[in-house]
């Protein structure tokens, strides 16, 4: 950490000798819990992958190797040029809805309405691709649509902000509905307004002819939303710790009524924190349609809302810590499709392994075993509580 | 203006009324059976939603655990009768030993992830909403990979239940018949369902186990002076409530359909909550919302199949088909705010329980 010269032969005191060991504990500890986490995901899934050959595959015997050719076969799919552009298309959706939900947890609010606001952000820069003439330059399409999907997105997030601040209603209750009602808006929309005139089945048409797909800037198909997801980071957290709204949100979330108390307009918070959660998932439906799909028919749905909610907690709410965890999804997701054409492993073991990653991490097996241990040694537990507090601004 | 010619501008808003009215009235003998139907996972939904709420545990994992109990209880199905053999059904609904097997799984598999989702939220006390969202994040994801891995070795099923057939006599009978017929001509899980609302409803407000649930559910501190075990209190709901989940997932696959598909709770268990909202956290109240959900779906089946004629065909030519399926959320959603009949939770609903400590 540059404290000490290379060339100091002495040993720096003890004490400041166990202040740079601390410093670096605080520095790990929210680190190594996640990663914790996630290293006994994988123990369990490959306990589960060889269970699951053994049982139900029809091999005659369990297949000890078949976890690490999997995990293999996975990081294989990773680790070449289009693995990476396809781990940084999967990953842009993945952080800027990531962020949008820690954005939330950081107020208190539990935002699952990702899929609708996702759906209607979707809806909104395809609209906007079939209204801008033809002929329009991309310079021009491209912003317009992404910012028809911001807009349509936290037009989504604003709806249940309004009704908790309004009528007290539970946001988590009214985006869990809002979610269908945004699914069925969008089949509408697909089926009816944006449906192509001649077409034999309902579908829109194609970003690419309405040149407002985004840029290729990366290997065959890594396009340039992974741009946008990189400068929301630095924004979102500015935004946090840098800004008058930024000390709001996170006094209302650690405690409202002391906000409230303290003069902040809480219900004012709530609307807005809401809208900007929208907002990001509207954003990254916005890049999903216009980097990936590029055109949309009925049945069009997504997993980007609730794997948002991971991403969130696996970065504890923390924009660079949800760049990495968006960052290590979309890595799953990307090499899931090689794992199972290679390993005969199904992909959907990204799904479960997300699940499990979320139950070790909020157990908190880590700073179980750390306090059982320092206990044990008769002093006091080796985590501060910055992590205590980490975990109760989730909840 | 007066108030007079304003109240002939809603004359013809009247008449379609009645239009709609009389369109229901004419296909209610065709719709009620698929509306009683669609309403019973549903309906067992928002039954362990209520067990869970009224004791103080919000549980958003119904879904998952619906999804887990319908995959659970075919693939013993499908187990059991590569096993033994399907055998003769019997005479009442089909019963069969590999389908009672299944049945059987699929509740103690609902049971059990119930129990993950207690420890979680009473004992680990993780805020409940996460450990909802992370049961249905792993039901989806386990029951998908599990059942690709299945599905490639092309299994046979155990075949579903099969409905009850009511007696000519009772079905011919004036005026009630065809009711009773469209209620009754369901398999064992949906008529079961119809006696656990009853059942519930009363042991509800009517017994000891009931006031303590309610007790729990809104001072849980109160609860606990006067003796109740809140933490055993609403770890019990909860896992009997994974039982009703569980019954309406195994419905979806082995009632409705003999077979299992990835994600075929399709957000049943999400609109058991809603039901639940709408039917103020009883029994009676969540089946009503969930036949009300349920025949605003049926409603709109029909109008696609057999449009109306008139006003009303033309004025529902314009209302678009997923206009009735976005319904029930609306609904919901209106409820919540407020708006009519405002529904307000149990208190201490979502809040983990502490125990003040001995010291």
């Amino acid at each position: 950490m540059g404290v000490s010269g290379p060339d100091t032969i002495q040993r720096p005191p003890a004490r400041a000798r166990k202040a740079i060991v601390g410093a670096i504990r605080a520095a790990a500890q929210p680190i190594a819990e996640p990663v914790v986490a996630i290293l006994l995901a994988l123990l369990v899934g490959a306990v589960g992958i060889t269970l699951c050959s053994g049982l139900l595959a029809g091999h005659k015997n369990f297949d000890v190797g078949l976890p690490a050719a999997a995990y293999l076969a996975l990081l294989g799919g990773v680790a070449s040029p289009d693995g990476i552009a396809s781990t940084l298309n999967y990953s842009t959706p993945l952080i800027l809805a990531g962020l949008g939900v820690g954005l939330g947890f950081k107020a208190g609010l539990f935002n699952i309405g990702g899929r609708g606001q996702f759906l209607f952000g979707t809806v909104g820069a395809m609209a906007v691709a079939t209204a801008v003439g033809v002929s329009q330059s991309s310079y021009i399409t491209v912003p317009l649509a992404l910012l028809a999907g911001a807009a349509f997105g936290a037009a989504a997030g604003f709806i249940p902000g309004l009704l908790k601040a309004t009528s007290g209603a539970h946001e988590v209750v009214t985006t869990i509905m809002l979610n269908y009602v945004f699914v069925f808006v969008t089949y509408w929309a697909i089926s009816g307004p944006l449906s192509l005139p001649n077409a034999h089945q309902p579908i829109t048409a194609d970003v690419t002819n309405r040149n407002a797909a985004l840029p290729i800037i990366l290997g065959q198909d890594g396009h340039a939303g992974i741009l946008l997801a990189l400068v929301a980071v630095p924004i979102i957290w500015f935004l946090l710790y840098r800004t008058t709204l930024g000390f709001e949100i996170r006094s209302a979330g650690a405690n409202p009524d002391a906000a409230r108390y303290g003069g902040m307009r809480t219900n004012r918070l709530i609307v807005l924190t809401m809208s900007i959660a929208g907002l990001m998932s509207g954003l990254a439906g916005a890049t999903v349609l216009m980097g990936v799909v590029h055109q949309i028919e009925p049945g069009y749905d997504t997993t980007v809302g609730f794997d948002a909610i991971t991403v969130a907690l696996l970065g504890r709410s923390n924009p660079v810590g949800i760049l990495f965890s968006g960052l290590l999804l979309g890595a799953m997701r990307a090499g899931s499709q090689t794992m199972q054409v290679q390993a005969g492993v199904p992909a959907e073991l990204v799904d479960a392994l997300q699940a499990i990653i979320l139950v070790f991490l909020v157990v908190n097996a880590l700073r179980h075993w750390l306090d059982r241990r320092a206990a044990r040694r008769g002093s006091t537990p080796a985590v501060d509580g910055g992590a205590a507090q980490a975990a109760e601004a989730v909840a | 203006m007066s108030s007079i010619p304003q109240a002939l501008d809603a004359l013809p808003i009247l008449g379609i009324l009645f239009q709609l009215l009389g369109y229901v009235l004419a296909n209610l003998s065709v719709m009620s059976q698929t509306t009683v139907a669609v309403a019973v996972p549903i309906t067992l939904a928002a039954l362990c939603g209520v067990m869970c709420e009224r004791s103080g545990v919000v549980n958003i994992g119904i879904e998952g655990i619906m999804l887990t109990a319908a995959f659970v209880g075919w693939m013993v199905g499908v187990g059991a009768s590569a096993a033994l053999g399907v055998g003769t059904p019997l005479p009442f609904f089909g019963v069969t030993l590999p389908l009672l097997l299944g049945l059987a799984a699929a509740i103690l598999v609902g049971m059990a992830v119930a129990l993950l989702h207690a420890w979680l939220a009473i004992s680990v006390k993780v805020d409940q909403i996460i450990s909802g969202t992370i049961i249905n994040i792993g039901a989806a994801g386990i029951t998908g990979y599990l059942y690709t891995l299945i599905a490639s070795q092309a299994p046979t099923s155990a075949g579903s239940f099969a409905q009850y057939k009511v007696p000519d006599q009772v079905a011919d009978l004036p005026l009630v018949g065809w009711l009773i017929n469209a209620v009754l001509s369901q398999g064992p899980i949906g008529l079961s369902t119809i006696v656990i609302v009853i059942f519930l409803q009363v042991m509800l407000f009517r017994s000891r186990w009931g006031l303590r649930t309610r007790a729990a559910g809104e001072h849980p501190r109160a609860a606990e002076t006067v003796g109740i075990d809140v933490i055993w209190l609403r770890y019990r709901n909860v896992v009997m409530s994974g039982a009703l989940a569980a019954l309406g997932g195994a419905w979806l696959s082995m009632e409705q359909t003999n077979g299992f598909n990835a994600n075929m709770s399709a957000g049943r268990g999400f609109i058991g909550l809603a039901a639940m909202i709408v039917g103020r956290w009883t029994p009676l109240g969540a089946f009503g919302a969930a036949l009300l959900f349920a025949s605003a779906t049926g409603l709109g089946t029909s109008l696609a199949i057999k449009p109306p004629t008139g006003d009303l065909g033309q004025l529902m030519a314009h209302v678009p088909g997923e206009f009735w399926e976005a319904l029930p959320y609306i609904i919901t959603i209106v409820v919540l705010a407020g708006v009519i009949g405002r529904s307000i939770a149990p208190a201490a609903d979502g809040r983990p329980y502490e125990r003040e400590s001995a010291t």
